[in-house]
């Protein structure tokens, strides 16, 4: 059975698009990641030169993607575990909301620390 | 998941009843699915509470540019950090892996054995670089 477009419309199918995008591109970072943390087993001048590598704005601004990703998935995940696992309630409608705008407030404040 | 409450589970993992749409294709018992999806949930809980602090020392420590001496300064012969970052990879190495097999699953219709294959060693790759990664900058 297909879903129509009503279904494809709802404010939740961008929630689970968001959750699933955003999932798939952190798995994939986490290699890359722990590579870079890695660094610090060649010393401290290793370490500091992938970072001095990072300094660029178009890394920056794939940090800031990160950050957004994480945040989103983090606080969409939240919203996920209060509504399987908790009693249903009328303010759990406002979730969905209440994630975004945590999800913008953390990478605004990177953002603003960043630069 | 509404699904799982429709059949009831035997000893050795079999469904009684009829046989959930939702189970059929997977290569594994429903016993296994029921403890990956608590694995998932559970992995999850943890995963909130590491990333608020993970986001929280990002935040922190970028306002005056990232630099090594900085980042292993407070992670280096930390206890906390280590035993903090520890149960991060542990959490993150449960959680990846699960969140990818659905997603793969449902979305390029891989099922099977060779998928259960490819996750598991996903995770423990995850495992491993994550427990490097974390020797790395606290020993």
């Amino acid at each position: 059975m297909k879903n129509d477009f009503r279904a494809r419309s709802h404010s939740a199918y961008w929630a689970f698009l968001v959750h699933r995008i955003s999932g798939v591109a952190l798995a994939l970072f986490l290699p890359l990641h722990f590579w870079a943390l890695a660094q610090a087993l060649h010393g401290e001048a290793r370490l500091d030169s992938f970072l001095r590598w990072t300094e660029q704005p178009l890394v920056k601004a794939g940090e800031l993607g990160l950050v957004f990703l994480l945040a989103a998935h983090t606080a969409g995940g939240v919203r996920l575990l209060m509504l399987e696992l908790l009693p249903w309630r009328e303010w759990q409608k406002g979730l969905l909301a209440t994630a975004t705008a945590v999800s913008i407030a953390v990478s605004l404040a990177f953002l603003l620390n960043l630069i | 998941m509404a699904r799982l409450h429709c059949v009831t589970l035997t000893t050795n993992g079999e469904v009684e009843g009829p046989t959930p749409v939702l189970m059929s294709a997977s290569s594994v018992t429903l016993r296994t699915q029921v403890l990956l999806w608590t694995a998932q949930r559970a992995s999850a809980v943890v995963l909130a509470v590491c990333v608020l602090v993970h986001l929280v020392t990002i935040i922190y420590a970028v306002r005056n540019g990232l630099t090594a001496a900085e980042i292993l300064g407070r992670t280096r012969g930390s206890a906390g950090w280590a035993m903090f970052y520890g149960l991060f990879v542990a959490a993150v190495a449960v959680h990846a892996p699960i969140g990818l097999r659905n997603v793969l699953a449902e979305t390029i219709g891989w099922r099977g054995r060779s998928l259960e294959a490819a996750m598991l060693i996903f995770g423990i790759a995850i495992a491993l670089w994550g427990a490097r990664a974390v020797y790395a900058v606290v020993a």
